[in-house]
């Protein structure tokens, strides 16, 4: 099966080979891009029915099932209604700041993709820094959630832009020091290598794999990774700036048509792009769990799509169950919780690299409840206090002078 | 002088000119973010992974929203009506102009004008670990002390005044 | 014990058990899909008026055409006009008789105030038309419906007009033979009456 797992890398190989000599290297990229852009927006399509048919169940209720095959068509319509509407911009607005916020979101969104390995050998670019190169593009979406959210001059707008902006550089310092405690245990930047360091397995016959995620810093830290993630791409519980009950919609709120498509799609991509780095980072990547032979039949990407869809159907069910958070809630368990878990977790990462060489009999019991206690603690008596200590009052305001 | 360098130099150059010679103020700092990717982009094109990436993500990703939360708290964001250039503008330029000469007679009369082969060992992040660790680590947890007072500071000047008026959530 | 943590778990679970019980378990997705599934109507549902009819949609029809209806109803949606025979003498039937629809706001006070039990609620709702002036103007025809039809919708109900229609049939055939029976007595006193006057007048002569 390994002509099944390669075939993408073949069949670029061999277009590109078609191609005359002088136009390869032009050749080489938009195959590598193509593909990128052509799935993944498949993918959003397919998820926002998913995602509406799911919640409905959650909710005891059908979601659409009228267009299609159990309503598996409904995103053409959406997409037809969306592309046929009129594109209204608000008449004091900054033009060029309103036409350029979704598309600085979207490059972003679409940049980051270039550095996941989406199977064995498929990846865009191998960039030496990958994961920090993930990141700063990440960056560039915030600034379009500012532009987004100035140039329509409305203080709804305003005021969700501002919201959203104090979430998402909150919800990095989490994000990136979770990913930190992986970069930690492997050594590299490099999603590559990250990947091949969560080969195979441990334990009788290689049951447990070696995904970091069965570690205690990993569980931890892919908990606090998608916690962040879930919160850096807006998505509930932490949709605060963007929800239509709360803030008409935040920053999207002047924008229709085809922008708003737009937007909506850069968010998604984003979910998926962030999801990837999750997989890549704590569950192993494209690697298959267990060392059985019919695990090998099954192609890597088709493992990675799997962990995939895992994630998203993970945050599908996270946002059907819990409400949205308010922003002083929102802000309070990211600077007192979670980053502290954070910090807590690079120790352990630390902590847990320092004690591999010991092997001892019950080397390994050890390791594992000492990594376990130095997690543990700190979440119930952190978690138990921060409970504790909600005071209820008499609201007091502060203005901007 | 080859075109990836010409580009990036551009970029940079324009969007700085623009972003401080842009009217509404929300235009100079996305020009100014702008710039600083210009920037990065000059120092990935040297081979400088990590700086050019730490560049933007601490650059554009932190400081241009600083700024820019900057401009929404203080609505300053009106165009102020004054006149472009004062009467002090050819003053100035001539300054500005002789100081510019200045620096490129320095830099190009030191030694990191004369051109470079590429570095025998690539770069790579683990080198810069190693070196920040190692031969630098001294100025490594200085700035980091520099760092900790800058952050202790603000809080305290953001942190509501005992007996003043009351602090927001 | 107080786990940070552990509401979201419970409610995680929940939601789970809500989603796979909308599977295979009716109580966890109660959707009815309009138009191919319908909730049956309760017995008590109402949505427009219909005329009942015993046997002959045209000759056992119940309505007599007396016009109390039409003058009840508060929008004013019945127009009824009383068919003449040959000699223009009234004959108790409906002619014309028309509810539009489209006005007809269901307070049931034509049935209420009806004496002959002739004029009901239909539980029928779907009567989307193109037309908007005429199209929603029901005509004697569309409003003719049976008894059975009525027992169908109503059953209760339906058994207690009969009940009660059979009760007056019933009382109006004891009020005739009574009636009957008091001329009959009348006569028959009559008939003596005269008999003794006969009988006196010949007494005297």
């Amino acid at each position: 099966m390994e002509r099944l797992d390669q075939i993408f890398v073949t069949l670029k190989a061999w277009a590109v080979g078609q191609v005359p000599e002088p136009f390869q290297v032009i050749a080489s990229i938009v195959l590598s891009i193509a593909p990128i852009m052509l799935v993944f927006p498949g993918i959003f399509a397919l998820t926002t029915v998913a995602e509406r048919k799911l919640l409905g169940r959650i909710q005891n209720r059908l979601g659409p099932n009228r267009v299609g095959p159990f309503g598996f068509l409904q995103w053409a319509a959406d997409g037809l209604k969306t592309i046929t509407k009129e594109d209204i911009v608000p008449r004091n607005a900054d033009k060029v700041v309103h036409f350029l916020a979704p598309v600085v979101l979207l490059v972003s969104a679409l940049l980051a993709y270039s550095v996941i390995p989406f199977g064995r050998n498929m990846y865009a670019i191998e960039i030496d820094a990958g994961i920090l190169f993930f990141f700063a593009v990440g960056a560039g979406t915030e600034l379009a959630v500012f532009m987004a959210g100035w140039s329509s001059r409305n203080k709804y707008a305003l005021l969700g832009a501002m919201r959203a902006i104090a979430q998402m550089i909150s919800y990095e310092m989490p994000l990136l020091l979770a990913a930190l405690a992986v970069v930690m245990a492997t050594g590299s930047l490099n999603p590559n290598e990250i990947v091949a360091a969560q080969e195979g397995g441990r334990g009788w016959g290689e049951i447990v794999p070696n995904w970091f995620v069965f570690t205690p810093w990993g569980f931890a830290g892919c908990i606090l990774f998608l916690i962040a993630a879930a919160a850096e791409s807006n998505r509930s519980p932490f949709d605060l700036p963007e929800a239509e009950s709360e803030i008409i919609a935040g920053y999207f709120v002047e924008y229709s048509g085809m922008k708003f498509a737009t937007f909506f799609l850069a968010e998604y991509l984003g979910l998926f792009v962030i999801s990837s780095l999750c997989v890549v980072l704590f569950l192993g990547g494209w690697h298959a769990p267990f060392p059985f032979f019919w695990c090998a039949w099954v192609p890597s990407w088709a493992w990675f799509i799997g962990k995939l869809a895992c994630i998203v159907l993970l945050y599908i069910w996270m946002r059907g169950t819990l409400p949205r958070l308010r922003i002083d809630q929102l802000m309070n368990f990211a600077w007192k919780f979670m980053l502290p878990m954070a910090l807590i977790n690079l120790v352990v990462v630390a902590v847990w690299t320092y004690t591999r060489p010991w092997n001892y009999f019950g080397a390994e019991l050890v390791r594992w409840l000492l990594c376990v206690g130095l997690l543990l603690a700190p979440y119930l008596l952190l978690g138990r206090n921060l409970l504790r200590n909600r005071k209820w009052g008499p609201r007091t305001y502060r203005y901007a002078s | 002088m080859d075109a990836p360098f010409l580009i990036a130099a551009a970029m940079t150059l324009l969007s700085a000119i623009a972003a401080i010679s842009l009217r509404n103020v929300v235009h100079c700092a996305l020009c100014l973010s702008v710039a600083l990717l210009g920037l990065a982009a000059l120092y990935l094109q040297l081979g400088a992974q990590f700086v050019g990436l730490t560049q933007i993500v601490v650059n554009v990703g932190a400081v241009a929203i600083v700024i820019v939360f900057a401009i929404l708290l203080t609505r300053s964001s009106e165009e102020s009506g004054e006149p472009r250039f004062n009467k002090g503008a050819i003053w100035a330029g001539l300054i500005c102009a002789a100081v510019f000469a200045s620096l490129v007679i320095a830099i190009n009369s030191s030694h990191v004008s004369v051109k470079f082969s590429a570095p025998v060992s690539p770069l790579t992040v683990e080198r810069i670990g190693h070196e920040l660790m190692g031969r630098y680590v001294l100025p490594l947890e200085a700035m980091g002390l520099l760092l900790t007072a800058a952050l202790i500071g603000a809080v305290i000047i953001a942190m509501k005044e005992p007996g003043g008026k009351g602090g927001a959530q | 014990m107080n786990i940070p943590g552990k509401g979201i778990v419970t409610g995680m679970a929940q939601t789970a058990k809500n989603f796979i019980g909308s599977y295979v378990s009716k109580e966890r997705m109660t959707t009815v899909q309009y138009p191919e599934e319908r909730v049956p109507a309760q017995e008590a549902a109402r949505n427009f008026p219909f005329l009942v009819f015993d046997e002959d949609p045209e000759a056992g029809l119940r309505c007599v055409a007396c016009k109390i209806c039409e003058k009840e109803c508060p929008p004013q949606c019945i127009y009824i006009v009383m068919k003449r025979d040959e000699n223009a003498k009234p004959s108790k039937q409906p002619e014309t008789f028309d509810i539009d629809v489209s006005v007809c706001m269901s307070c049931q006070i034509c049935v209420e105030v009806c004496p002959f039990e002739a004029i009901k609620m239909d539980t029928e709702f779907e009567y989307g038309e193109f037309d908007r002036f005429g199209g929603l103007l029901l005509g004697k025809d569309r409003l003719a419906k049976s008894n059975q039809y009525y027992h169908k919708i109503h059953p209760t109900e339906a058994a207690e007009v009969d009940a009660r229609l059979d009760e007056e049939r019933q009382a109006k055939a004891a009020a005739e033979k009574a009636k009957a029976a008091k001329l009959a007595a009348l006569a028959q006193k009559s008939k003596d009456a005269d008999k003794i006057v006969a009988n006196g007048k010949a007494e005297k002569k």
